[in-house]
C-alpha cells in the first residue's frame, strides 16, 4: 500500500462481546482486523492504524452486523 | 469489499434543483436533500454513509419509534435473557447521531408519499419535500386471528416487545412459540436459558428448513430437543385458544391443543408499504425496485421492505430479511445517490446464535441442494457445508465454525460470477 503511513487521529475500539463472528471487518480491512480462529471473535491488529486505510475502517465499521467496531477519533 | 473500492464521483444532490427539473415550488416547505424514511439500521447506515463520503446536504432521519436507532438481532438473545440492558442495542449515542447533522424525528412515522410531488406527509400533518427519498421502514410481524384480544400473546419486533415478552416470561408455566424460523429458535433457546418449558411448532418437518436444508434442519432439532425444548414439527397451526380473555393455548391443525399462557407468534413478517398506497410507487411484497434499488426517479428502497432487482413481470426480485442486506444495501444507495452506478448483487448472509451454536450461512440452501460436509462432522457440532445445486455451490453453511467462513464469500463469488462492482469503499 503506498498509502500515508504516520499514525494518524484515527482510532479504533471493538467490543468483543458484541462481536458475532461475520468476519465482514477482515475482509474490508485485513490490515486491521483478524479473527480468532476457535470462534472468530475479532481481533484488532491496530488500535491506531496509518490514515491511507481510513475508508476501509469506515467500511469495516459500517459492515459490522453488530456494531461493534467504534472509530473513536479522527474526524 | 475486497477488489472494489471506486471513490464515487461526487455530485450535489439538493432540493433546489430538484424543485427546478420538477418545477414544483420550493418556498415554504419544510424538507431535505436527503429523507431517510426509517431509522433502523438501514436508514441509519444511508445516512453514516452518506457523510463518511463526504456529503454536505441537509438530511432528514424519520423513525416511528421513539428509541434512539436499534439494533434488533439481540432482542431475541441478549435483551431477552437479561443479559444486556436495552440501552445496548443502540447503534449509535446520541453524540455520534448529532455529529451526522441530521434532521432526527423519532416516534414520528411517514403516513404517505407523493412520488411527483416528491414529498411526505408526517402523522402530525407536516409535509417534507425531498431531493432524494429513501424508504428504509422494515417489516411488521405477522399475527394470528384474534390475537389481538389475548393477554399472553407476543411478536417480537421491537425493544418494547421484546421488554413486553420478557415480563410475561418470568411468570410464564408454559411457553408455546409458534414457527421454527430464525426468530422461532432463538427465542425457544432463551426460554430454556431461563430454565422455562417451551414447546415450538413448525408446520415444516424441519425447524429452519427453508434457510438450512432437511439435512442440518434436522441437527437443529436434535440440539433443541437435547435443550429441553418440546419440538413439534409437521405442525401447522389452526388458531389461538383463550379463556377470559387469556391465551390458554394453540390448536394444531390436526385439532391438539397445545396448552400455553405465553405464546410468542413468530410466523414471519410482511413489509411495511402501508403508508405507500397511493403514492404512485408499485408494492408487491414489498416495494419495488430495479437492480440498482431504485422504486422511481429518486426513490430508493432499503432493507426489509425493499424487494430489488425487479425487472417487468418478468423477473419479480427478491426480498432480503437479514441485518447484513440492510447494511450492505444503505451503504449502495448511499453510493447511487452520491453518483456511482452499479448493480445491486450481495451475497445473502445471515447468522443465528442458538445455546452455545453459532450458525452462519452465505447464499441459500435451494429446497432441492445437495449438502455435503466439507470440514468437520455433524456429530462433531462442528462443521462446514457446501450447498450445491446442478454442481454449482450455492450456499455455505457454517456450524460453530466461524474462522474456516471467512472464504464463503470470496467461494460463492467466484462460483456465481465476478465480484459485483458494488462501489461500497470511498474516501470521506
Amino acid at each position: 500500500m503506498n498509502s500515508p503511513n504516520e499514525p494518524g487521529t484515527l482510532r479504533i475500539s471493538t467490543e468483543e462481546d458484541r462481536c458475532v463472528a461475520a468476519g465482514h471487518c477482515v475482509v474490508a480491512a485485513p490490515e486491521v482486523f483478524d479473527q480468532r480462529e476457535d470462534d472468530g471473535v475479532v481481533v484488532l491488529l491496530d488500535p491506531r492504524p496509518p490514515a491511507g486505510v481510513r475508508a476501509a475502517v469506515e467500511e469495516a465499521a459500517l459492515l459490522c452486523p453488530a456494531a461493534a467496531i467504534r472509530l473513536v477519533s479522527g474526524t | 469489499m475486497p477488489g472494489c473500492r471506486h471513490p464515487p464521483r461526487e455530485r450535489d444532490v439538493s432540493v433546489a434543483d430538484v424543485a427546478e427539473s420538477e418545477g414544483a415550488e420550493s418556498e415554504g416547505a419544510a424538507g431535505a436533500d436527503v429523507v431517510i424514511v426509517g431509522a433502523s439500521v438501514g436508514g441509519l447506515t444511508v445516512a453514516q454513509a452518506l457523510r463518511r463520503r463526504g456529503f454536505r446536504g441537509s438530511l432528514a432521519l424519520i423513525g416511528d419509534e421513539r428509541e434512539l436507532p436499534y439494533d434488533r438481532p439481540p432482542l431475541s438473545k441478549e435483551v431477552l435473557s437479561g443479559q444486556w440492558p436495552p440501552a445496548r442495542t443502540r447503534l449509535r449515542e446520541r453524540p455520534e447521531l448529532d455529529g451526522l447533522d441530521l434532521d432526527l424525528r423519532l416516534g414520528q412515522p411517514a403516513v404517505a408519499l407523493d412520488a411527483a410531488r416528491r414529498r411526505i406527509t408526517l402523522r402530525d400533518g407536516e409535509a417534507l419535500r425531498y431531493g432524494r427519498l429513501v424508504v428504509a421502514t422494515g417489516a411488521h410481524a405477522r399475527r394470528l386471528p384474534g390475537q389481538a384480544e389475548l393477554a399472553g400473546v407476543h411478536t417480537l419486533r421491537t425493544l418494547d416487545d421484546s421488554a413486553r415478552l420478557r415480563d410475561d416470561l418470568r411468570t410464564a408455566r408454559r411457553t408455546v412459540v409458534v414457527g421454527a424460523g430464525v426468530l422461532g429458535c432463538e427465542i425457544a433457546a432463551t426460554v430454556r436459558g431461563l430454565g422455562r418449558p417451551v414447546t415450538l411448532l413448525e408446520p415444516a418437518p424441519h425447524p429452519m428448513e427453508r434457510l438450512l436444508g432437511p439435512t442440518i434442519g434436522a441437527e437443529l432439532a436434535r440440539l433443541h430437543t437435547e435443550h429441553g425444548v418440546r419440538m413439534l414439527t409437521s405442525t401447522p397451526v389452526a388458531g389461538l385458544v383463550g379463556a377470559d380473555g387469556r391465551v390458554t393455548g394453540v390448536r394444531t391443525a390436526s385439532g391438539e391443543v397445545v396448552p400455553g399462557d405465553v405464546v410468542v407468534v413468530a410466523v414471519g413478517a410482511r413489509p411495511a408499504t402501508d403508508w405507500l398506497a397511493g403514492s404512485g410507487l408499485t408494492v408487491d411484497d414489498g416495494l419495488v425496485c430495479d437492480d440498482r434499488c431504485r422504486a422511481a426517479d429518486g426513490v430508493y428502497g432499503v432493507g426489509d421492505v425493499a424487494r430489488f432487482g425487479a425487472s417487468g413481470a418478468a423477473e419479480r426480485g427478491v426480498r432480503l430479511e437479514n441485518r447484513t442486506n440492510a447494511t450492505e444495501q444503505a451503504m449502495f444507495v448511499a453510493a447511487d445517490i452520491l453518483g456511482a452506478v452499479a448493480r445491486y448483487r450481495p451475497v445473502p448472509y445471515f447468522w443465528s446464535d442458538q445455546y452455545r451454536v453459532r450458525i452462519q450461512v452465505y447464499g441459500t440452501v435451494p429446497a432441492r441442494s445437495s449438502i455435503r460436509i466439507v470440514e468437520g462432522t455433524l456429530d462433531s457440532r462442528r462443521f462446514v457445508a457446501h450447498a450445491e445445486t446442478a454442481g454449482r455451490l450455492v450456499g455455505v453453511i457454517g456450524w460453530n465454525s466461524p474462522g474456516r467462513l471467512r472464504t464463503a464469500r470470496g467461494l460463492l463469488h467466484e462460483a456465481v460470477g465476478p465480484e459485483p462492482a458494488a462501489p461500497l469503499s470511498g474516501q470521506a
